[in-house]
């Protein structure tokens, strides 16, 4: 049953979705380049429906095929163009172009070639916009070689190339020059706004778009000004008109489908509408989170879609309302807080919107909700110094959540160090106490005695600072009678020493000693009487990182160095058990094991080192993690372990190990190949969603639970072998009734659809089938009835039942059924 | 350059007036302007714009519109009730009649520019002749209630477009009917307002357009009544219209001060499908945008804030040059500041009053560009209204401070003034001699022993002064040949033999003073004189044009002088020729007979003779840049022109003695603050 399974570094989440502008297909599925795949996300449900992974590299643009709106052309940095059928998530041509490929544009007017931004040979930071050739040769891999040079000098970002009306011209910008070619014409025209920087920045175009209809252009310009360019086919007698409402950068330009409004959008995350290129004319959506990086259109202009910078994506009606968000891990500017792991809802939390938390939902790639704990209106300028968030914790059971926030400024910070209390209720976190500069100077660390057995009362909330004291804040019973709550925090000890800052703290598994690491000194304190119990320090370095062993290696005491040694302090000799020589930046230890993990970032690659702190060996090594700098890490408990075949990888049996780039993409360690990771469910495709409630939809449900039961009862291999044949239904339902062949004609196609076929069964099965065969006459003759009388109720607790049973062991399942048998049609009489 | 004691004067508390009305003379090269106190001012485009004449207001004559007939005939309609025609030569009213209905807000010409539509408060469209010695009634058209406050001729005279207050009107001018009304507000729901068409424009198409106080310009279709298009520009009134004479863009102005160019461009390249698309916007002005005006390369505009805009098109523009500069005037192009340079008082013109001041005076010295300590405060002496609702021409103060004279349309004055220790006397002069008026120039001699008045036709009066208070006339002087236009400028020479005088045909005359005869004329060049001096040791007139040449004439030799045409042939610095103000004033340093001092608005200018012209790779504003350089380095960045911007905007500078300067300043922002408040306007960050 196992196969030598090799562990593989998997991201999941965080990457960047702005690499290009998100495509609508033609049957309402929003397609966005993310990282190195195409995310297919389904516009209704707002669920990643599909990820399509082949690019060995960022991938840079995509374009449904003009000619065939199933099909789908994505661009990577690898050199390659790839033709999809994003429905069934199919690779079906990859072109290879050979040079960096760094915008990609399909026309409609051009049959058989794709437009693309490649940098020019020989020159660096030139690019220009070449044709691509596409061969038509039988084949999935073809040479693309067949280039033609277009515009010479061009951006190399996506946003700054348009094509306009019919395709009859390409506008290009860059810095503060616009060059517009026609294609019939062969005519190349340059214009150049004035290069002087003013008060309120800079005139460097920063993106384009084209009037669908008209020949008019319009840029955005880095002082937030809108530029509409016409009569740009006259060298002198061009003219342009500006509209100013940006105070900042305009990140993207998007014109309506008929052309008679313009949106745009910058860094203040407001989404402006123009209407008939007014100025006087505007509408806003506000408060979208954060700076919209793109916008794109529907093709029927029904819905149009921001793209965030932090990872955001908004759908908009076409009424400028708020529609929908898909949202996975939000990229904040910095990651301050750390990775932390909620213990109620195992979701990964960080910094998400400036100043507020994020509850990251790892199994399903979608923020569970965000915590605002800075509750401040947030600005969107820069140089501005804004409080943010920069060290949170959880206490054990997740009952108290304690945050810090700052401040930067250049004199002293201004500090504060917030409790917040789960509201079982509410099912939220309610601030309980807030302390105003809680240290002097900037809080370096901060942790929650992690004792799962003690009573709430003796929780103990112990923080560090660069003030060169730790202070220890515990729960007092609240005196004052009109207070809302019963308890607050206030501090009870501060401990200090010899003047170093402190830098890092960490309880014992046990609670009962505290180590504080000041620079290069690690002190062990009785969490009891607060004595000072013994030292450790390894000169030079001062310490980055502590952490006690656990379970049976709880004697152990584990620091890493600036100078690249990373120790292991045996506390009941107080002597040094081992030493490494390694550089370690991120050190975390699993909390349902003995298990550390270290990761070390040596000559330009990450490393991960497993090990135990009872033996200097380590268990696992993998070099060249990643490429990019692994900033932090965290293990995330498994729901429940996980069956490992190989010794090497038990130390992933409890726990799931999480990181964090710099680039904020978040990856695990996966033993599984990429297909096994996607559920079934995303990969059912979307038919009942977007089923219309009609007399034949109805008949078709009806049919449908029939089919349920049968499906409950038979088990899961029929159900996932009908699945197969749903696309046949599918079909059936979402072509267009005029184009559909006569009934006749579909009826077998049909019926044969909803057949179950019988060949691939084991023998084993098919006798469990006849068994239940006299079951189901009886059953049926129930549903008969049910379905006539209590259709209402029916469906919910058919479909409650379904979803359960999948799961039901084989005697619960007996069980299920003699209840099953029982008549319940007494109940309607009621 | 050399040091100076500057007397920076800044109590000059002129406040011009708004401007009102604009009026471009079709297919000719003149602007008229009038302002909200009457004034007309008319601007030559081929003398670079320069404000060639004045003709000031009266109190009882406001002018709402302005409009140009019969080729180069001037007709002004105000809410006075009459049509006044102006006399061009000699920069009076001609003539006036009354339109009889009631206060007049809108004046168009034909096409023909043979009949005058005027749109009166009674809701009346009247319409005259233009014939020659006049105009005559003609008719009436249909009348209906509401002010009519715009008109437009359609180009082919058939159709009068009359916007009023929420509708505009079409007549038919054969017949005087009304063939259509249109509601302009009636597509906007629940509005209270009444809806004001502020302006209106005909076009030849049939499509009439109006800019109304809803903040919207809309094209409509005349014969069926409907809206084609509506653009709203500015959330509040949009005041202005003007059309281009090819149709194919159009200047807006609103209350914000904000202009607008619309421009008719096709939709696709090559289609013939076109549309009205608003392009250009501009914020020059800081209140209302009364007129505006498009000539043939340029967008015109005048606000109430006194500026007028002349803002180049660039794409009609051949190349970058004087043309293509934007040009903003606020200031009169001639002088409202005369000095007594031995009494060290100024007199300062306004419109109906003038103000005699002594300078300050301070016994400390210091260094370049300290601010010295006073010790006697400049002191406001008398204030001199004029009798009447006229508006004064002219005035001067003589050298020693004694005389001071000033002329209206009708008067002339001629005041005595004496000074008994700190007390002031004065006492007008009776019995001058009966002059033909107005008096376009005041000038007295150097020894205060006469006046020079410059009088229409090209004629000078020479009036002389007689102790103590009378004076006599002496002699006219008349140009040779004749000439219909008045004398503007006067400059004599400071050993009294000379007398240079410019007439509106840029004409210089120079007269013998001690035996009455004309000496010799300028040759003829083909721009307008904006000032002249002769100089007090040599006897040279130095004249600046319009066109920022500067020529050097001498007047003993009847010819130019050698560094005259040395600088024909050299030609000035190319940034001297771009710059878009007149020099206004020359005067001499006698201590340094190779110094000429100018300046225009913007600059004050010493131009060193004895030093070479810079050539055009050269910097022309070097001065602090000079500073910084070593004596050697110096020496080879020297030219003729140094430039000091350092008082802005300059009315007036002159020398009080070899060292010792006076600066008239009036700082823009001294003047918003006499203006009424602007429309709040909501400033992003602020």
């Amino acid at each position: 049953m196992v196969a030598p399974a090799t562990l593989r570094v998997v991201r999941c989440g965080g990457s960047t979705l702005h690499g290009a502008r998100a495509v609508f297909s033609a049957d309402s599925y929003l397609l966005c380049a993310s990282g190195d795949f195409v995310k297919m996300y389904s516009v209704a449900t707002e669920e990643t429906l599909r990820v399509m992974g082949g690019h060995a590299d960022l991938v840079t643009g995509i374009q449904l095929n003009p000619h065939n709106h199933m099909q789908l052309y994505s661009s990577s940095v690898d050199g390659t163009i790839k033709l999809w059928d994003f429905m069934d998530g199919i690779p079906i041509k990859t072109f290879t172009v050979g040079s960096k490929l760094l915008a990609l544009y399909a026309l409609a007017s051009s049959e058989d070639s794709l437009f693309v931004v490649i940098p020019k040979s020989g020159e660096r930071d030139t690019f220009q916009l070449v044709s691509v050739k596409l061969t038509k040769a039988a084949g999935q891999d073809l040479e693309a070689k067949e280039l033609s040079v277009v515009l010479d000098g061009v951006d190399a970002s996506p946003k700054r190339i348009a094509f306009g009306r019919e395709g009859e011209y390409v506008a290009s910008v860059k810095e503060v020059n616009l060059q517009v070619y026609f294609f019939k014409q062969k005519q190349l025209n340059r214009f150049s706004v004035s290069a002087m920087k003013t008060k309120s920045g800079n005139n460097h175009f920063t993106c384009i778009a084209c009037h669908p209809v008209e020949d008019c252009i319009a840029t955005g310009h880095a002082d937030g000004k809108i530029r509409l360019w016409r009569n740009f086919y006259h060298k002198k007698e061009y003219t342009f008109s500006t509209l100013h409402w940006h105070h900042d950068t305009v990140m993207d330009l998007a014109f309506s489908i008929e052309g008679t409004s313009l949106l745009s959008g910058g860094v203040e995350s407001v989404l402006v509408l123009w209407r008939n290129e007014s100025d006087c004319q505007k509408d806003f959506l506000p408060r979208l989170g954060s700076a919209i990086e793109y916008i794109s259109m529907s093709s029927d202009g029904a819905l149009c879609c921001t793209l965030h910078a932090d990872n955001r994506i908004t759908i908009i009606n076409s009424n400028l309302r708020f529609s929908k968000s898909i949202q996975g891990l939000i990229k904040s500017t910095d990651v301050k807080t750390g990775l932390v792991v909620d213990p109620r809802t195992k979701a990964l939390v960080l910094n998400g919107e400036p100043g507020h938390l994020q509850f990251y939902c790892l199994q399903s790639d979608q923020q569970l909700f965000s915590l605002d704990i800075v509750q401040r209106q947030y600005i969107h300028q820069a140089g501005l110094n804004q409080a943010d968030l920069v060290k949170v914790a959880f206490s054990a059971q997740g009952k108290w959540l304690a945050t810090v926030e700052e401040r930067e400024e250049v004199t002293d910070p201004e500090l504060q160090l917030k409790l917040w209390f789960y509201d079982e209720e509410t099912q939220s976190f309610k601030l309980n106490t807030r302390i105003n500069m809680p240290h002097e100077d900037h809080i370096t660390d901060m942790c929650f005695r992690d004792m799962d057995e003690l009573e709430d009362d003796s929780l103990i909330l112990v923080t560090a600072g660069r003030d060169c004291v730790f202070k220890v804040w515990m729960m007092v019973e609240d005196t004052d009678p009109e207070a809302q709550q019963s308890v607050s925090w206030s501090c009870d000890f501060v401990g200090s020493y010899h003047n170093y800052q402190a830098t890092n703290c960490c309880f014992s598994e046990d609670g009962s000693l505290l180590a504080v690491s000041f620079e290069e000194t690690v002190t062990v304190w009785d969490s009891v009487t607060w004595d000072l119990k013994c030292t450790f320090c390894h000169p030079p370095g001062k310490i980055r990182n502590i952490c006690f062993g656990r379970l049976t290696c709880s004697k152990y005491l584990i620091g890493a160095t600036d100078y690249g040694f990373l120790c292991c302090w045996n506390l009941l000799s107080c002597a040094l058990e081992w030493s490494a020589h390694l550089n370690v930046l991120v050190l975390q230890p699993d909390p349902l094991s003995e298990h550390i993990a270290a990761v070390s970032w040596l000559s330009k690659e990450s490393s991960l080192f497993v090990f135990k702190p009872n033996e200097p060996r380590p268990i696992y090594i993998q070099r060249n993690l990643c490429k990019e700098k692994i900033q932090l890490a965290a293990f995330v408990p498994r729901d429940e372990p996980e069956t490992i075949g190989s010794e090497k990888y038990l130390w992933l049996r409890r726990s799931q190990l999480f990181f964090l780039t710099d680039t904020q993409e978040l990856m695990t360690l996966s033993m599984k190949s990429l297909e096994e990771r996607l559920t079934p469910s995303s990969k059912q495709l979307a038919v009942e969603e977007s089923l219309p409630v009609t007399p034949f939809s109805l008949l078709l449900g009806k049919h449908r639970r029939q089919q349920l039961q049968e499906d409950i009862d038979l088990g899961k291999l029929v159900r996932s072998k009908h699945e197969q044949d749903s696309p046949a239904v599918k079909e059936l339902l979402h072509t267009p009734a005029h184009v559909l062949p006569s009934a006749s004609f579909l009826c077998p196609i049909f019926i044969n659809s909803l057949l179950i076929s019988k060949e691939n069964k084991s023998a084993e099965e098919v006798a469990d089938e006849v068994e239940m065969e006299s079951e189901k006459t009886e059953d049926d003759s129930d549903e008969e009835r049910d379905v006539t009388e209590m259709e209402h109720e029916d469906t919910s607790t058919m479909e409650l039942l379904g979803e359960m049973t999948c799961k039901l062991s084989k005697s619960q399942e007996k069980e299920l059924r003699k209840i099953r048998k029982m008549d319940y049609s007494w109940v309607s009489a009621f | 350059m050399g040091e100076f004691e500057v007397h920076r004067v800044r109590f000059f508390g002129l406040v011009p007036a708004g401007v009102r009305c604009l009026a471009c003379q079709p297919r000719g090269g003149r602007l008229a302007l009038a302002r909200t106190d009457g004034a007309v001012e008319v601007y030559n485009f081929a003398a670079n714009y320069f404000q060639e004449k004045v003709i000031p207001g009266h109190e009882a004559r406001s002018v709402e519109a302005l409009c140009w007939a019969a080729g180069d005939r001037l007709f002004g309609a105000g809410l006075g009730g009459d049509i006044t025609e102006y006399d061009l030569a000699r920069l009076c009213v001609s003539r006036s009649v009354d339109g009889c209905g009631g206060p007049i807000w809108s004046m168009a010409a034909n096409g023909s520019g043979t009949q005058l539509a005027i749109g009166c408060e009674d809701g009346s469209v009247k319409l005259f002749q233009v014939v020659p010695g006049g105009i005559q009634f003609e008719r009436n058209l249909d009348r209906r209630k509401g002010r009519i406050l715009c008109l437009s001729w359609h180009p082919l005279d058939t159709h009068i477009a009359a916007g009023s207050i929420d509708a505009l009107r079409v007549f038919d001018v054969h017949s005087g009917q009304t063939v259509q009304r249109i509601m302009v507000n009636y597509h906007v729901q629940k509005v209270k307002r009444e809806c004001i068409v502020w302006s209106i424009a005909f076009l030849s198409s049939g499509t009439v357009v109006t800019s109304d106080s809803f903040g919207r310009v809309q094209f409509w279709d005349w014969e069926r009544g409907t809206l084609l298009e509506s653009h709203t520009v500015s959330t509040s009134a949009v005041l202005s219209l003007a059309v281009s004479e090819k149709e194919d863009s159009i200047i807006v102005g609103t209350s914000t001060g904000a202009t607008y160019q619309f421009q008719l461009l096709p939709v696709k390249m090559g289609s013939l499908e076109k549309r009205w698309v608003r392009t250009k916007p501009f914020q020059h002005h800081t209140h209302d945008v009364r007129a505006v005006a498009h000539s043939s390369t340029a967008l015109i505009s005048g606000g109430l804030d006194a500026q007028l805009v002349i803002r180049p098109l660039m794409e009609k523009m051949q190349k970058k040059g004087y043309d293509a500069a934007l040009r903003k005037f606020t200031f009169p192009h001639r002088r409202l500041v005369s000095c007594a340079r031995k009494a060290r008082l100024l007199l300062f013109q306004f419109s109906q009053h003038l103000e005699l001041w002594r300078l300050g005076s301070t016994d400390e010295t210091g260094k370049d560009g300290e601010v010295l300590p006073l010790c006697r405060m400049p002191e406001h002496l008398v204030q001199l209204k004029s009798k009447g609702p006229e508006h004064i021409y002219c005035s001067c103060v003589s050298p020693c401070g004694s005389w001071v004279s000033y002329s209206t349309a009708s008067r002339f004055h001629l005041y005595r003034v004496q000074y008994e220790g700190d007390g002031v006397s004065i006492r007008k002069v009776p019995k001058v001699p009966k002059l033909v008026l107005p008096a376009y120039q005041l000038q007295f001699s150097s020894d205060s022993g006469s006046l020079f008045v410059a009088s229409a036709r090209g004629s000078v009066h020479v009036l002389q002064l007689l102790e103590p208070g009378g004076c006599k006339h002496l002699h006219t002087f008349r140009p040779p040949s004749g000439s219909p236009e008045a004398v503007y400028l006067l400059a004599s020479s400071a050993d009294g033999h000379w007398l240079a005088a410019v007439s509106g045909d840029w004409a210089i005359h120079i007269y013998n003073l001690k035996c009455f005869k004309h000496h010799c004329t300028v040759p003829m060049y083909g721009c307008a004189v904006t000032a002249v001096a002769i100089h007090p040791l040599t006897n040279n007139l130095v004249i600046a044009y319009s066109d920022q040449q500067l020529f050097e004439f001498s007047i003993p030799e009847k010819q130019y002088t050698a560094w005259s045409r040395m600088v024909q042939n050299c030609g000035l610095h190319k940034v001297w020729l771009e710059r878009d103000s007149p020099i206004t004033h020359i005067t001499f340093n006698p201590k340094n007979p190779s110094h000429i001092l100018l300046h225009d608005i913007y600059m004050f200018c010493v131009l060193d003779k004895s030093l070479p012209l810079p050539d055009n790779s050269a910097l022309l504003m070097n001065q602090s840049t000079l500073k910084q350089l070593p004596e050697t380095a110096r020496q080879r960045q020297l030219h003729a022109f140094k430039i000091c911007k350092k008082f802005q905007p300059l009315l007036f500078a002159d020398l009080l003695d070899e060292n010792c300067l006076v600066m008239v300043e009036r700082p823009i922002m001294d003047i918003k603050t006499q203006l009424p408040l602007p429309i709040q306007q909501k400033k992003f960050g602020t």
